[in-house]
This record gives C-alpha cells, structure tokens and sequence, in this order.
C-alpha cells in the first residue's frame, strides 16, 4: 500500500483548525489523511494535549505525521503530546515550523505525492525560511 | 526530618489553592502582555489537581509528582500546561530512589531543566524560568540554612519584580517587543505564587 505522510493541523481555535483541513481537503483531495483539533480543555481558545494526541493517531500512517501549529502554546502542547505517544510512534512526527494555512496545504501536496515525512517537513519550512 | 503523606497532601492543597485564589491577578497580568488566559488556564490544572488529591497523596512521592504532572499537561491548555507538568514529571523522574527535603537541590533543579528545555528558554527572557532559577541558586547556596524558608521567599519575590523592566524574547509576550517592558511576567508570578505557598505552609508547621 502507498501510504502518505498524514497532517495534524492544531490551532487555538477549533474554526481555524475545521477552517484550515477544509482548504487543504479542497485543495489536495482526500488521498492524505488530515486530522484537526482546537480549543482549550473547556471548549474555549486554547490547545489539549489529549485532543492533539487523538488527532495525531487519527492521522496515522506508516510514513509518519507532520503537526501545523499557529501560536506559541499550540507548539509546545504539541511536542508535549508527542513526547507522550509510544516511544515507537515519537519519533514519527514532527512539528512544522510554518505558517499554518499556508504549511498545511503546501505539506499535504508534498504529501500526496508520496514523500517521506522529511520532505514534506523541509517543504513546509521554506515558507518560513523566506 | 522527612516529608510525610500529610504534609506532602497539605503542600500540594494549599498550592493549588493559593494559585485558583490568584487567578484573577495571573488573568490581569496575562492580559497585559499575553494572551489573556494564565489565570483561568491554572485554575483548571489546580481544580483537576486538587480533585485527585487523594489519589496523588496515597502515591510514593516520585508517582504523586509524575501524576501532578500528567495532570497539569493534560488539563491547563496554555504553553503553561507542558511548562509545569514538564517540572512535575522531570522532578517525579528525578525523585525515584530519593528523598526530600534531603535531595530538594537535585529534584528541584531537574525540574528547572525541564522547563528550560521544554519552553527553549533561559533567564533573563521573562518567563517563570526568572523565578525559578534564582530559587534554585538560593536553594544551593543556603542549604541547611535555619532561615532557607525565608531566603526562599525573598529571592521569589525579588526575582519576580525583576521581571517587571525586562523586555520578553519568548513566548507571546515577545510579540509586544519593548512593549512588555514595565509589566510583571505572569508565569513568573505564578511560580512566586507556588513557591509562597509552599513557604507558608512549611512555615505553619509546628
């Protein structure tokens, strides 16, 4: 089976992630697994390491998963819920240093031509590299 | 001297009750350079603490420090979650085979490390981290000392006004730039706010 890098796209707000993996569905087709999460613990802005968990294994695939993050929290509950999955699965996934819109679209493209999860990495992070 | 069960349960009760007491200050706080939520973000992780109080002080003390610690990543929300579950879980690892106060120096320290790593942040840069170091240098230097609680207390409370004319490189509060400066960090008050309690409660003991 050809499985692809799937994306995890994890923002403060719940919209902003729904908004986020519609555009990259729309844009890149449904061969790349897309999972998101947003929202603190209580449902208002904020990120959870438990929901991010979940999405990362939502994602799941034999190449690994790239996570997109907006702010500074979202980031670092994200390497913490990575840090939390089985030590086989940690080193897997990998959070981007992109913008998020623009970084999952262009790792889900990435993606859907059956890249390693370290390409798909690099060509989100050109964005930021500028 | 070793830190038995009922003293340990009224530490971690009267911290996490001291910083849910303080939310609204951490929120103000937050909210002038931040985003806004540390208050409301530790009041969850504390409420979720103290709800599990007695499961955490049935535990042996490096358990009980790793559950505060899940407890808080898994709760608060904020980049605070992963900071302080993060000091939780390295000072639990670090408490496997040793004893407090005996060992205080090496599990706090680990815990330090921790937060410094998980945040990739150093002093200097306005975060808790501007507390806690200071803290720790205090904690080796007057170990032993019969007034450590005091010393303790003063380097927090010196250290978190310090916080007040940095400028912040990380986290939010850098998106401000020089417009941080003037303003108390709020991670740094909440950790002076732990450790106060801490300080009261050892202090009450009779």
């Amino acid at each position: 089976m050809n499985d692809t890098v799937g994306i995890v796209i994890v923002s403060h707000s719940k919209d902003i992630a729904k908004g986020t993996a519609d555009m990259v569905r729309q844009m890149v087709g449904s061969e790349v697994k897309v999972a998101f999460c947003g929202g603190n613990p209580e449902g208002g802005l904020g990120t959870n390491v438990a929901l991010i968990m979940d999405a990362i294994n939502d994602a799941w695939s034999s190449k690994g998963v790239a996570i997109l993050v907006d702010l500074g929290g979202a980031e670092t509950n994200s390497e913490m819920a990575v840090e939390m999955l089985e030590p086989e699965r940690r080193k897997m996934v990998v959070v981007c240093n992109a913008p998020i819109v623009e970084g999952a679209v262009m790792a889900a493209t990435e993606a859907a031509g059956g890249s390693s999860l370290e390409q798909v990495r690099a060509v989100a992070e050109e964005l930021t590299a500028g | 001297m070793t830190l038995q069960p009922d003293m340990f349960k009224s530490l971690v009760k009267v911290a996490a009750e001291q910083v849910i007491a303080s939310a609204p200050e951490l929120t103000a706080l937050d909210q002038a350079i931040g985003d806004g939520d540390h208050g409301t973000n530790m009041k969850r992780g504390c409420e979720a603490v103290l709800n599990k109080l007695d499961t955490i002080s049935a535990q042996p003390l490096d358990e009980a420090f790793k559950t505060i610690g899940k407890t808080l990543v898994m709760t608060v929300g904020g980049a605070s979650g992963p900071l302080y579950g993060s000091f939780f879980l390295a000072a639990g690892e670090a408490l496997s085979g040793k004893n407090l106060p005996e060992d205080l120096v090496e599990v706090f320290g680990s815990g330090v490390n921790a937060v410094s790593a998980r945040g990739r942040s150093h002093v200097g840069e306005k975060t808790m981290l501007d507390v806690l170091v200071p803290v720790l240098e205090t904690l080796k230097a007057d170990a032993g000392r019969a007034d450590l609680i005091e010393r303790v207390r003063t380097t927090a409370s010196e250290a978190l006004a310090r916080t007040a004319p940095m400028q912040a490189t990380k986290g939010r509060a850098s998106f401000l730039g020089p417009r941080s400066v003037g303003h108390l960090d709020p991670g740094a008050r909440s950790s002076c706010v732990l450790l106060n309690a801490v300080c009261s409660t050892l202090e009450a003991q009779p």
